[in-house]
């Protein structure tokens, strides 16, 4: 394989780079421009180390076609670990943030920058490249096709990170939409919306090829999330901008109509990003590593199809008691009710795999990992539909049980759904016989359930008892608390909140190096996991 | 395809798919899972007929219930009001001092005031009105325009140095700057802080005073203790509005910083502003 064309295309687009940054319409463009110019710089310079300049004829394809393409599924693995490293720490930075005030740095580590990263970091570069690796591994497994397009999943995954690297850049730079979870100004959205089209082609593309007659589920729920999210981005974004070379956009939609364009967004991010995308995951890796057959097909289907109905119409239900019209309100609110069972569809077939297999739940950490993110996924998709009562919102809502919930889903079901995937991916991608330790994938079980648990145990409470001091009223009918008051209240658990956040960082540590070890092909030297050969108690 | 086959841990019948290795039972959907969704579906119905929920061409349906979120909020706010509007119409009607005398008046006015003061006052003078560096301290007896009801009344009223308000507090001390020599400055400021007992270069403070009688007592008094018509401070007390240090007061007698108030008057009505004199007044300090 030669890289003559990445590397002039990459060159050009270097060369482009510094011409924007040079002719900018402002400060921030400028700056932005330089970001990109030097990393498409030295990505040139690496792609330009390995040009041959050997006569075309004799070069000869490094894979045959009919093998996986898994090399891009590697590079995908190890940067989810790096992303989820990376948006860990910032989420216990910015935790700390909120509890010392004096922990901001301005202008560029302010809580209000660095929040936009802690949440891009976890939800798109971790969760997004989880997604796109597994996405890739699944996909030419259970089409029994090697990816299609070539090395068009080179550029999915290339482009994947230079949308990441621009969009964190520009937080800290300043640069933002201010829409929550599409922070990213028009020409960083344009980009991912190109990269995106290229991952639907490799996909779709892999599944027409395919050579199995039946398309397996989880390939239902990784195109409803390609597709979807397709939709959402480029709706959401539709922005017009100042100028072509500057950093600011007026959006296409103002007052309650942006309003609710954004919560059809987000909620939908949180639907077909982190709940459908991550299901796909589910439907593979947990059969796969329970090696037990679905629970039932005949709920995949029904479940599938109602959760894809239902969840679209939900977004209302983040503007309740609003200037957003009642009816819209309604709507929002039973169409989230009535996604209880449709979500916990997946729920049922995913701890029903393990029927007949509960001894797993003992004797293999990855499993309980993987059941414990299925827990966490039926809790959080139950906590939900609840929050989106009227009745429940007026109190939960702007609170941090809002924060809690998140958390409960983002790190107890796709974190977890996600290293249990990794700890199944990583000995097979590289051909180890195991793990480099199991001990630890257990270490990392416990530290992660325990963070998680005092995370949202304390945001519960902390969310809780500030809406309950906002709607306080005295005797006389008066508010009891000032703002203020019902912030320093939060002291001791946005505290708890950073120990729990600091936990589950630790986890995600020793995954790094429990992965890093294994790719590099040490065993650590460790008794075995208490198990099978142990099922009577010590005692 | 479906030859059959079953899976021999279950017994139960596969589709007979098989996707690199993973096989589906076809096991059927759960019952309780089958009817809990049929039950809220029904009762997303139900919801949807009771409450506004179909948007038609120039309005929505109306819902049996005829719910609107805007009027279940005007009758919230209503009713929460009916509830004080005895309580409030008397206060309207009354000057601050015959609000006080009122035990019943005084407990709700303290109140109201308690309640107005932590969503308007207290991103300056802080939630338990201690104040802060340019900000006085509201639970003292140290008052720079008076102490009394009717003077904290008219303070929060009509504010301080607020050019939209006629009967403003407007009194500004004059910068020293150009009118003493850097020295002289220094010795007023030796003076000043000499007489709170601080220790100070005592040839310094014997040159202050009398500058100190020529400049400043014609406000601040000969005993400096002050002059509330104007709003200057004692200055023979402990108390230090814009800071206690030699250099802090040799800064504010060369180029004084003034602090300002809004006139609330314009802001919240009258009623709330005699709620608030007669809170603030509460606090220990009223005269």
């Amino acid at each position: 394989m030669n890289y003559t064309f990445s590397t002039i295309s990459l060159a050009v687009a270097a060369f482009l780079a510094l011409l924007g940054a040079g002719m900018a319409h402002d400060s921030l463009f400028s700056a932005h421009m330089w970001v990109l110019f030097f990393v498409l710089l030295g990505s040139a310079i690496v792609m330009l180390g390995r040009v041959k300049f050997s006569p075309a004829g004799k070069t000869l394809p490094q894979h045959p076609p009919s093998e996986y393409f898994d090399d891009v599924v590697r590079y995908g693995v190890i940067a989810t670990v790096f992303w989820g490293v990376v948006g860990f720490l910032v989420g216990v930075v910015i935790a700390l943030q909120l509890a010392y005030p004096e922990l901001n740095i301005a202008p560029y580590f302010n809580f209000g920058r660095m929040r936009p990263l802690h949440t891009s970091a976890v939800v798109f570069a971790f969760g997004g490249n989880a997604l796109i690796a597994t996405s890739f591994y699944v996909v030419q497994r259970t089409c029994r096709a090697r990816l299609f397009g070539g090395s068009l999943g080179w550029f999915v995954f290339w482009g994947y990170q230079l949308f990441i690297v621009m969009a964190a850049t520009g937080y800290l730079l300043g640069i933002t939409q201010s829409r929550e979870y599409a922070e990213p100004e028009w020409y960083v959205d344009i980009w991912l919306t190109i990269v995106w089209v290229a991952y639907l082609i490799a996909f779709l593309g892999t599944i027409l090829k395919r050579k199995e007659p039946h398309i397996y589920v989880a390939n239902w729920f990784y195109l409803a999330f390609i597709v979807t999210i397709a939709m959402l981005h480029v709706v959401n974004n539709l922005a017009v901008p100042v100028s072509f070379l500057g950093s600011r956009s007026y959006s296409l939609f103002s007052g309650v109509q942006d309003a609710l364009t954004q919560w059809w967004y987000g909620h939908n991010a949180v639907g077909f990003f982190l709940t459908a995308g991550f299901l796909g995951m589910m439907y593979y890796f947990v059969p796969k590593q329970a090696n037990r057959p679905v629970y039932s097909y005949r709920l995949s289907i029904i479940h599938f199809w109602a959760l894809i109905f239902m969840y679209i119409w939900a977004g209302p239900h983040h503007l309740h008691y609003t200037a957003l019209p009642d009816w819209a309100q309604t709507l929002g609110m039973v169409f989230s009710v009535m996604l209880w069972m449709p979500s916990w569809g997946g729920m049922i077939n995913g701890l029903m795999t393990l029927s007949g297999a509960w001894d797993k739940i003992r004797t293999d950490p990855i499993i309980r990992m993987m059941i414990m993110a299925i827990a966490f996924y039926g809790m959080s998709t139950f906590e939900g539909p609840m929050m989106s009562i009227k009745a429940v919102n007026s109190l939960s809502h702007y609170t941090d049980w809002t924060i809690g919930h998140v958390h409960s889903g983002a790190l107890g079901w796709v974190g977890m759904v996600t290293f249990g995937a990794i700890y199944h991916l990583t000995p097979k991608l590289w051909g180890r016989e195991r793990l480099y330790s199991l001990r630890m994938v257990n270490w990392h079980f416990w530290l992660a359930t325990l963070g998680i648990v005092v995370y949202a145990a304390v945001m519960w409470v902390a969310g809780i008892q500030q809406g309950l001091m906002w709607r306080e009223y005295d005797s006389q009918g008066f508010l009891v608390y000032s703002f203020a008051e019902t912030v320093a209240a939060m002291f001791p658990y946005y505290l708890l909140r950073a120990v729990g956040g600091a936990l589950f960082l630790a986890g995600g540590l020793v995954m790094a190096w429990n992965v890093t070890m294994t790719i590099l092909g040490y065993q650590r030297d460790e008794a075995p996991m208490p198990g099978a050969a142990l099922a009577q108690p010590a005692e | 395809m479906a030859d059959k086959h079953v899976d021999e841990l279950s017994g139960v019948e596969t589709t007979g798919h098989e996707w690199d290795g993973i096989r589906e039972l076809n096991n059927p959907m759960p019952r309780w899972w089958v009817w809990t969704f049929y039950a809220t579906i029904l009762w997303a119905v139900g919801y949807a007929i009771a409450y506004p929920s179909i948007p038609l061409i120039t309005d929505t349906t109306k819902g049996w219930l005829g719910y609107s979120s805007r009027a279940e909020f005007t009758a919230e706010v209503d009713s929460a009001a009916t509830l004080q509007t005895t309580f409030l119409e008397q206060i309207a009607a009354k000057p601050v001092t015959e609000i006080d005398a009122d035990p019943t008046l005084r407990t709700f006015a303290i109140a109201g005031g308690a309640s107005a003061f932590k969503v308007n006052c207290s991103t300056c003078h802080g939630s338990g009105a201690a104040g802060g560096p340019g900000f006085p301290n509201l639970n003292d007896d140290d008052w720079l325009w008076g102490g009394n009801l009717d003077a904290i009344y008219h303070t929060i009223a009509h504010g301080i140095r607020d050019d939209s308000d006629a009967d403003t507090h407007f009194s500004e001390m004059p910068a020293f700057a150009g009118v003493l020599e850097p020295e002289q400055i220094r010795e007023t400021a030796a003076y000043v802080v000499s007489l709170t007992g601080t220790p100070s270069n005592p040839a310094l403070v014997e040159a202050g005073k009398q500058l100190f009688v020529d400049n400043c007592a014609s406000c601040h008094g000969e005993d400096a203790k002050g002059n509330r018509e104007m709003g200057a401070p004692n200055l023979a007390d402990a108390i230090w509005l814009k800071g206690k240090s030699e250099e802090a007061i040799i800064r504010q007698i060369s180029t004084p910083r003034h602090g300002v108030m809004p006139a609330w008057t314009a802001r919240l009505g009258d009623t709330t502003v005699k709620q608030l004199a007669i809170f603030v007044h509460s606090l220990g300090g009223g005269e």
